[in-house]
């Protein structure tokens, strides 16, 4: 009989749990409130197991690990077969995991493998009866489309920030090591290395309360650095539209966007972005965005909270010099 | 080195927001007259990936899709970039699927099409930005799925794949058969011919329907999808910007900046 129990797929990276970990959890205590059932969280990986405390004081009612060193690193190969058989185990509603790239491979085929379906990057949840309806943004976020899944378990990654974290909760739930049974067999992929891409002279882009971020507006590489002088100014990270990324102006880890890094920072300054829908769907949850652009109609103007319709030559060195001084005093 | 590609012929992705709209009660996206469709973009940037692979180390390449006629102008497009065979599935039964019945589809034509090494896909589709069908069909014939993948190289028997992960890439080796989710930064779609147009404009297609395939009406199109479309629906947007004026404009940075510190946002 499958339970009426959300499970939460934890994701963990260099720096521990990631965000993504307590915007899972957030979504399933909420909807649990609504439904009923309990929130269950799988924590899979090698030597995670520390981490499993922070699960449990923030909203996981369980918590099920699995520590073991052919988790690591991680390969969707080797991850599917544990997962699998969890969920066999535990018969739950629902899963919940991050729309990250890591979640990005396994969703589609965990769902595939148990029979049933996903929906990808979805930005809200509602129940309806005993289905969770999901929403989820289609053609870059121009539209919108509401989805049931028939089968069970139902599955949906979500899209990063979209889902508020939760806080620590009164009770801490209780945590299990899962024993299951993991066959040291040939593996088809087996990681070579970890190239790691610096963010170049701006901060790490995740969790940065302030970011600029520059398009193709800014015609060429040899312009870049009036993007990187603002972020020096205002002690921010950079980002990067997947123009100016394809273009081969900056690396891939600092695109933001649908197939990018999705952020939600205090101050988001757009120099040379039109606002395509796939660019927005990164940057909508900021506070504040600022908008530089030459072209009155442009689509970033209607996210913008302040805009200057101009060339950003004779913008930014203005704006640059007087935030200098403005900081200094 | 055999290979397959996947491709999608789909709405242009550029089309500007406000000339989108929706038939609520049809639950269908009403797309803007005139408009044009267009191979999706990380297919075509699939198909770059296994023109150069076969440049490299010879074989076959076959493109294949899901649609209906209006496809083959997409597939022939394909075809003038170098693909050697293009297959479509096009059948009444096909249609109203979800991404389970699309890859149950592709996967069938694939085994019946016989061996191969490759199968590359875009990372997904500008239409349904879903990310699943490659990854379906990965698993439907029980191959590794790679996604998103930044490049793929061949040494020996073994492919060296570049994923993305967060802040970085991972470097994986894989032993093909495999299924990989292309992304666009390395792969810039060549522009074919037009001599090379006109040839592919004359070419064969060959299209496939439930019939050739061993599957039954059942398990494709609307009755074999596992998700079901409650609603379809546009999320209207107010601007509420405040323009900040300047003449010369030059004046008008050190004004945003006097602004986003009276705001104490700097
Ligand atoms: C499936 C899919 C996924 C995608 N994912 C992403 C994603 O994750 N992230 C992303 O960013 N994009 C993504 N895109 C691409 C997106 O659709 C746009 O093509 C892209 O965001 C445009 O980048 P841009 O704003 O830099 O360039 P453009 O759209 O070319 O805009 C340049 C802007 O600069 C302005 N400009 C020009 N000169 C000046 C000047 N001198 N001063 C001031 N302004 C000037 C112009 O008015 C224009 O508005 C995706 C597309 C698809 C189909
Ligand atoms: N109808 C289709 N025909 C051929 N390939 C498809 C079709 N739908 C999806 N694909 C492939 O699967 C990828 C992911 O699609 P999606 O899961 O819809 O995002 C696309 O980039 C295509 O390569």
């Amino acid at each position: 009989m499958p339970t009426d129990n959300i499970m939460v797929i934890a994701e963990t990276g260099s720096e521990g749990l990631s965000e993504i970990s307590f915007e899972l959890l957030g979504a399933a205590q909420t909807l649990v409130g609504q439904m009923g059932g309990r929130v269950v969280a799988v924590l899979a990986g090698c030597r995670v197991c520390e981490h499993a405390g922070a699960l449990a004081e923030r909203g996981a009612n369980r918590v099920l690990v699995v520590d073991h060193e052919l988790l690591e690193p991680y390969r969707a190969e080797t991850h599917l077969p544990v997962l699998v058989e969890i969920i066999k185990r535990e018969e739950p509603a629902a899963i919940f995991l991050g729309h990250t790239f890591t979640g990005q491979e396994l969703g589609p085929r965990l769902a595939f493998r148990l029979g049933t379906a996903i929906t990808t990057d979805c930005i809200r949840l509602e129940p309806a009866g005993d289905r969770v309806v999901m929403t989820k943004p289609l053609h870059g976020g121009n539209v919108m489309a509401e989805y049931i899944i028939a089968g069970s378990p139902q599955i949906v990654s979500l899209r990063p920030h979209a889902f508020a974290q939760t806080g620590p909760s009164r009770s801490t739930g209780e945590v299990l090591d899962m024993e299951v049974n993991l066959e040291g067999g040939q593996t088809k992929t087996r990681l070579v290395g970890t190239i790691r891409e610096d963010s170049g002279k701006g901060k790490q882009l995740k969790n940065a309360e302030v970011i600029v971020s520059g398009g193709r507006g800014l015609g060429g590489a040899e312009n870049w650095h009036y993007v990187e002088e603002l972020a020096e100014a205002l002690g921010a990270a950079i980002g990067a539209t997947r123009a100016v990324v394809d273009a081969g102006w900056v690396p891939a880890s600092l695109q933001i966007g649908l197939t990018g890094t999705i952020v939600s920072p205090e101050l988001y300054i757009a120099v040379g972005i039109s606002g395509a829908p796939q660019h927005i769907a990164g940057m909508s949850g900021a506070r504040t965005i600022i908008a530089i652009n030459c072209d009155p109609d442009a689509n970033i103007f209607k996210y913008a909270r302040y805009g200057v319709v101009g060339d950003w030559k004779e913008v930014l060195p203005g704006l640059i010099q007087r935030i200098k001084e403005l900081r200094e005093k | 080195m055999d290979i397959i590609v996947t491709v999608k012929q789909v709405s242009d992705p550029e089309i500007p927001p406000a000339f989108f709209k929706v038939d609520e009660a049809a639950r269908q996206v009403l797309l803007p007259p005139g408009m044009s469709w267009v191979m999706n973009g990380y297919d075509a940037n699939a198909l770059e990936a296994g023109l150069r692979l076969k440049e490299l180390h010879g074989g076959k390449l076959t493109v294949i899709s899901l649609g209906d006629y209006k496809v083959r102008d997409t597939l022939k497009r394909a075809l003038a970039m170098g693909a050697d065979q293009a297959i479509l599935l096009d059948d009444p039964a096909f249609a109203d699927g979800d991404s389970y019945t699309t890859a149950l589809v592709l996967a069938e034509v694939i085994k019946k099409n016989g061996s191969f090494d490759l199968i590359l896909s875009g990372r997904q589709a500008s239409d349904t930005d879903a990310g699943q069908v490659h990854l379906g069909i990965a698993e439907l014939l029980g191959i590794p799925g790679i996604v998103p993948v930044l490049k793929v190289e061949k040494t020996g028997d073994t492919l060296q794949v570049e994923r993305l992960v967060e802040g970085g890439l991972q470097v994986l080796e894989v032993q093909p058969p495999a299924a990989l989710g292309i992304s666009s930064e390395f792969y810039e779609p060549r522009n074919p011919s037009v001599r090379n147009l006109v040839t592919a404009g004359r070419s064969q297609i060959q299209i496939l329907g439930l019939a050739d395939l061993g599957l039954t009406a059942s398990q494709v199109g609307k009755s074999g999808a596992r998700c079901q479309l409650r609603r379809l629906f546009i999320e209207a947007r107010e601007s509420c910007v405040e323009l900040i004026e300047s003449d010369p404009s030059a004046g008008a940075g050190i004004k945003l900046a006097e602004r986003l510190h009276d705001e104490k946002l700097i």
